[in-house]
């Protein structure tokens, strides 16, 4: 089985979020950066299935020379082979065509991403890399196996979940529940140096969306003290004040 | 160029959520200087339906039949982008909810149209279309412009007032093409969880962190969730500890809620909790320690052992409804 794992070069999840004083760009001075948590979780299911019926996993991610540390590390987790596509990974539709592209002259059984970034949270690359292909597509699984060439993977719905079966090939969004994410030992480590990293040139494409700029939320004045003698008292402010019970 | 929103059913009937997308996609089409269609995919009944009339659509397509009873996120995507395509509408609006999530990235392929995942606003439509989401999972918010002709907004739950704008019923029965390849994906079982409110579109939510010392003591959080009819959640050391399901897990790498109002029991606020819970209006914080960083992000908060407070929480709690039945 040959499975395509789209890895997102992240700020770490206890990064404080700074941007530039014209708000239009993330200050990424002194930010370490990661794997996607819900990435490192697809690398992880991937692993775990090849391990148990054989099979090839390659890593992809779109982004400038910067994020090969984070490619590194994916193969230091155990990844066959990294392909880093020399853009900056610009919109969700960009980064989709970029890794279709690959996709289509490389032919995976299975393409596995987290089901966001936790930068963006979008969550689109996944379900329109899938359309882009013409194959089927889970946006949020929950668990994922694949037993005589079919995937059976437990999907989030409102108000519970869903079994569902489908042949291969197939693109899933990777939720907490699929793996759990390990850390790489000293042999990981070490072979991750030497194992293949290609560089790919993009393939042009017109762009949908672009952000305009960003900021953060209003801090919230501070904060209330209710006696802990009197919890009813809270819920009398929760009516009269605020009006939300 | 009208506006069409999808409206997604939950066993044949409409939830709240949806009459939000449905205003919210009503006030675009009035910025705009448009109408507002509506877009129903699986069985539901005339009298469900025309509540979509209530909230401003001026035409309801329904789409039903048998491909359509389960969900299928290509069978779906390719009927919404018919019925864009009859309707010649160049913004979709759709909740962005796990159904809504798979099929607006295939939609925008599909028509080519720039897309605004997780909006909490409103369009600015002067000159450009600009739409508010949330970035860096709740820490921050980008302004995305829609450059391509045709949009794409999935709107966060819970993040639009509904508001009533009747207009007169009129629902058409719409049979889009049926692409056998659309349907390759089989539902093999569905099951229903059993809590009574949804942890996503909750408006109040009660969570739960390791301060409560085990999944055993989960009975009062849960007792307080029903009396304010609450969804039930927690922090991630608690269901990495399997305490609770993943599915309840609020944060930066779990769900992200927006609700009215969001008690946190003995949560001590990590950066990662904190982004899971920004946008909710009104954050109430209960913690033994008067420095956990979670009181710096609350409204109110209640500096003592959950273990003593919750349960005297519990009977006001039962005494505030009592008196207002």
């Amino acid at each position: 089985m040959k499975i395509l794992i789209c890895i997102s070069h992240v700020p770490d999840t206890t990064t404080k979020i700074n941007f530039t004083p014209d708000n239009k760009s993330f200050v990424t001075q002194g930010v370490q950066f990661i794997i996607n948590p819900y990435d490192e979780i697809a690398l992880t299911r991937a692993l775990e299935l090849t391990e148990k019926s054989g099979g090839s996993v390659t890593v992809i991610n779109v982004g400038e020379a910067s994020t090969e540390p984070t490619l590194r590390k994916a193969l230091a987790i155990g990844a066959g082979d990294a392909v880093r596509i020399n853009s900056q990974p610009r919109e969700a539709f960009f980064v989709a065509t970029q890794i279709a592209e690959y996709a289509k002259k490389n032919s995976y059984d299975l393409i596995l991403c987290g089901r966001e970034s936790i930068d963006f949270n979008s969550g689109s690359v996944p379900s329109m890399v899938a359309e882009m292909l013409g194959i089927p597509s889970v946006a949020i699984a929950k668990t994922i196996n694949v037993e005589n060439g079919k995937a059976i993977i437990e999907r989030e719905i409102e108000g519970g979940k869903e079994v569902i079966e489908c042949a291969l090939p197939l693109v899933a969004g990777c939720s907490e529940s699929v793996a759990v994410p390990r850390i790489p030992n000293m042999r990981g480590i070490m072979s991750a140096r030497t194992k293949p990293l290609a560089v790919v040139e993009p393939v042009q494409t017109e762009e949908l969306t672009k952000v305009v700029s960003y900021d953060k939320p209003v801090q919230r004045s501070s904060v209330k003290l209710v006696d802990a003698a009197e919890p009813g008292k809270l819920l009398e402010l929760l009516h009269t004040e605020k009006k939300v019970i | 160029m009208a506006v069409l929103v999808y409206a997604e059913n939950s066993e044949g009937k409409f939830k709240k959520s949806v009459f939000e997308a449905v205003t919210y996609a009503r006030a675009v089409a009035d910025m705009l200087g448009t109408t507002l269609s509506a877009v129903s995919i699986g069985d539901t009944v005339d009298d469900e339906l025309s509540k979509l009339s209530k909230y401003g659509a001026k035409k309801i397509l329904q789409v039903s039949g048998e491909q359509f009873k389960n969900f299928s996120v290509q069978g779906y995507a390719s009927a919404i982008s018919e019925a864009a395509q009859k309707e010649s509408a160049d913004v979709v609006v759709m909740l962005a909810s796990f159904g809504g999530r798979g099929i607006a990235p295939r939609l925008a392929v599909k028509l080519k149209a720039g897309i605004a995942e997780g909006a909490v606003e409103l369009p600015k439509t002067s000159g450009s279309f600009v739409v508010r989401k949330t970035a860096y999972s709740g820490k921050a918010f980008a302004d995305v412009e829609l450059v391509s002709t045709k949009k794409i907004i999935t709107l966060v739950p819970n993040s639009y007032k509904v508001e009533e704008k009747p207009e007169a019923v009129a629902i058409e029965s719409f049979s889009p093409a049926i692409n056998n390849v659309d349907f390759k994906m089989t539902v093999k079982e569905t099951v229903r969880s059993s809590s009574k409110v949804s942890l996503p579109d909750a408006e109040i939510v009660v969570s739960g962190g390791r301060g409560l010392k085990g999944p055993e003591n989960w009975g009062m959080v849960e007792e307080l969730a029903e009396i304010l009819g609450a969804a039930t959640a927690c922090s991630k050391p608690v269901s990495d500890a399997n305490w609770r399901p993943h599915s309840e897990h609020v944060g930066q790498t779990g769900i992200t809620v927006g609700p009215n109002l969001y008690i946190a029991i003995g949560i001590s606020g990590a950066i990662q909790h904190l982004a899971g819970v920004s946008s909710s209006k009104v954050i109430v914080v209960i913690n033994k320690d008067p420095e956990a960083p979670f009181f710096k992000a609350a409204d109110y908060g209640i500096v003592g052992d959950a273990f003593d407070i919750v349960p005297k929480l519990i009977e006001a709690a039962k005494a505030f409804k009592a008196g207002q039945n």
